[in-house]
């Protein structure tokens, strides 16, 4: 919990925030080998980081104002054109108000508009329900041809944005605000979109997550080693969509129980995606999902709102107490159950 | 009718202690939109100081005036004016930003007394406005509904599909008025999006225009008289404002758009504001 008095820094460092900050710089690097790259926002160059882009290649950057349906209609024209652009706005807004532009201009036409989303799940904590963005992977998801990335933190961010280009379809990465602590401290682990990273083995129960939900179920992981033996897989599923089955599958089959864990209503994100393939597998398990309830989210600072929802390591030990104390009969057969 | 010499002391000597309070909440919080919630406090003050035809005893009375604040993260400005007006205590605005507070960077209307509308997502308000305006003529109520916007949320093309409605069905007792400020927050309007030449084209959209300088109580008194007595074309007020008004640290200065202020800053703040209010005093009120 915070001391309640308030965050420190002022609108002039306000700038110079990690997870944003390195997709900004990373894609500034990119446009230099890549001409085909365009920049743009909707009046959120700075706040979204892209304005890093903007710096570095003004005469390929667009600011189209406080409008984001143009902002999609526009950059589905350009990727029309051949150009591949990278459109960065709020999620709520990328996801939301613009929501029929990036399906039917962008993804029904197939074209490799890259949404980068920043402000997603309740990062933007005091500026209430208008910016939380608690909708997004649901909607995302359901919009065929979309590839969705959710990314750990500001290192898998830069893996992201550079593997993102060589698909050939729309893609939309959601970050942060990018006050969120960070998990990896290198790029080389082997990064692949559609594959999910295991960042901690386990054979006792098992974490499917994405977003924050890594580092906090790794903390959470460790604490339930320490204090009650147990061993808790971490699957990083930084992309909802494709989704690794296969990992699913591997954990089903090595714990019987399955925990996720998403910064994102619990109806139809990471969770309903997760429950899909094991309800079709057949083979029951323990299965909890966390995340928002299906309400409008308090205002709070981020940290006070995560303890909140028990989407901190406190909240996934407590939830993997519960799903542990699940019993099953014993049934010899269930490996060979369809 | 113009102000009287009471009520024009009575609207700045209140607009002095809301720009007080604009810094305290922005202390308080932890941060805010200080800049846009200085530029449009004296729209909201004159409106709910003067104008407003409601009753905080009586917050849901259904016969009230209507506001919505489509630039919503000017709530730093709203809150505390509503708070003033008698809805809920100064001392409230105290958790703003806080865990499970009524009050966050924009407005909620199931937690905030006298809000009629949430807002902060731009371009929603004003068709919100219009449906209450809608709405008030199939009940038959002799309310007014008041609308403010951003200039840069005028980007936003529902703007204008809800400027299209209200001309189109002639909703005088709807009064809209932008906060001219001419910033937003990428930078100044004309340099992102430029939404000029603005006044020809609210009038080519159907509305009557009255430009006034949103920080002179008489000339905004003026604008909303023109516009409670338009009788074909509703009305809209282009508030000609300064972004940060009354600290002159953060006049006109774009990173002001969000910002927050410690002890120091703070200081330096409230006597920004004394020593403009020792100056209207001087000129206005002499
Ligand atoms: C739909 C939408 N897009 C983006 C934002 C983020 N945003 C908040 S304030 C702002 C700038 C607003 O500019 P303006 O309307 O001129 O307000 P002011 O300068 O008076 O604060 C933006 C882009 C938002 N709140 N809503």
């Amino acid at each position: 919990m915070s001391d309640g008095t308030g965050t420190t820094w002022t609108c002039y460092d306000a700038a110079t925030m990690t997870a944003r900050e390195i997709y900004g710089r990373v894609l500034a690097e990119m446009g230099k080998t890549n001409p085909k790259i365009v920049g743009l926002s909707a009046d959120l160059a700075k706040s979204t980081s892209i304005a890093f882009f903007e710096k570095a290649h003004a005469d390929r950057f667009f600011n189209v104002g406080i409008a984001e349906q143009n902002l999609m209609g526009v950059a589905a024209g350009m990727a029309k054109m051949g150009l591949i652009p990278f459109a960065s706005t709020f999620a709520v807004f990328a996801s939301m108000r613009a929501a029929e532009q990036v399906r039917t201009d962008i993804c029904y036409q197939n074209l490799p508009v890259k949404i980068i989303a920043t402000h997603g799940g309740i990062s933007f904590g005091a500026a209430g329900t208008t910016h939380h963005c608690t909708e997004d992977i649901a909607i995302m998801r359901s919009f065929a041809n979309m590839t969705v990335i959710v990314p750990a933190d500001g290192t898998e961010t830069a893996n992201a944005v550079r593997a993102c280009v060589d698909i050939p379809g729309p893609v939309y990465i959601r970050i942060g605000r990018g006050f969120e602590p960070p998990y990896y401290d290198s790029e080389d682990y082997g990064f692949k979109i559609g594959k999910a990273h295991t960042v901690r083995d386990g054979s006792d129960l098992a974490v499917i997550t994405c977003g924050i939900g890594v580092l906090q179920s790794v903390e959470a992981a460790r604490t339930l080693e320490e204090a009650d033996g147990l061993s808790v897989r971490v699957v990083n599923m930084h992309t909802v969509k494709p989704l690794d089955r296969d990992a699913i599958m591997k954990a089903v089959l090595d714990t019987r129980r399955i925990i996720t864990v998403e910064e994102h209503n619990v109806l139809s994100g990471l969770g309903s995606a997760v429950a899909d393939v094991i309800a079709e597998s057949g083979k029951g398990c323990a299965f909890r999902k966390l995340g928002l309830p299906d309400t409008y989210s308090e205002v709070g600072y981020p940290e006070d709102l995560y303890a909140h929802y028990k989407l901190d390591a406190n909240g996934i030990v407590d939830t993997i107490r519960e799903v542990m104390k699940i019993e099953f009969e014993e049934d010899e057969d269930w490996e060979d159950e369809v | 009718m113009a102000l009287s010499k009471e009520e024009r002391q009575k609207l700045y000597a209140q607009a002095r202690q809301l720009r007080k309070d604009i810094v305290d909440v922005t202390s308080w919080a932890g941060g805010a939109h200080i800049g846009g919630g200085l530029s449009v406090v004296d729209i909201l003050t004159i409106l709910y100081f003067k104008y407003l035809n409601i009753d905080p005893t009586n917050p849901c009375w259904e016969d009230r005036d209507r506001l919505v604040l489509s630039k919503g993260h000017a709530a730093v400005a709203y809150v505390p004016v509503l708070a003033r007006r008698g809805f809920f205590s100064i001392e409230e605005m105290k958790t703003f930003n806080k865990f499970k507070s009524p009050f966050g960077m924009h407005p909620d209307s199931c937690k905030v007394t006298g809000c009629d509308a949430s807002t902060g997502s731009l371009g929603h308000g004003l068709s919100m406005a219009v449906g209450m305006a809608l709405g008030a003529r199939v009940l038959g109520k002799d309310l007014k509904v008041y609308c403010i916007l951003g200039d840069g949320e005028c980007n936003e093309g529902s703007v204008w599909e809800a400027l299209m409605a209200a001309a189109h069905y002639k909703l005088t007792n709807l009064v809209t008025i932008i906060d001219r400020n001419r910033l937003m927050i990428d930078g100044p309007t004309e340099t992102v999006m430029g939404v000029e030449p603005l006044a020809d084209k609210l009038k080519a959209f159907g509305m009557d225009v009255v430009p006034v300088n949103g920080h002179d109580m008489d000339a905004l008194s003026e604008g909303i008289e023109k516009a409670l007595g338009a009788k074909e074309k509703p009305i809209v007020i282009l508030a000609n404002t300064v972004k940060g008004k009354g600290i002159d640290f953060m006049e006109d200065q774009v990173p002001w758009h969000y910002g927050s202020v410690d002890a120091a800053l703070k200081e330096k703040a409230h006597a920004s504001i004394e020593k403009m209010y020792e100056a209207i005093l001087k000129g206005v009120m002499a």
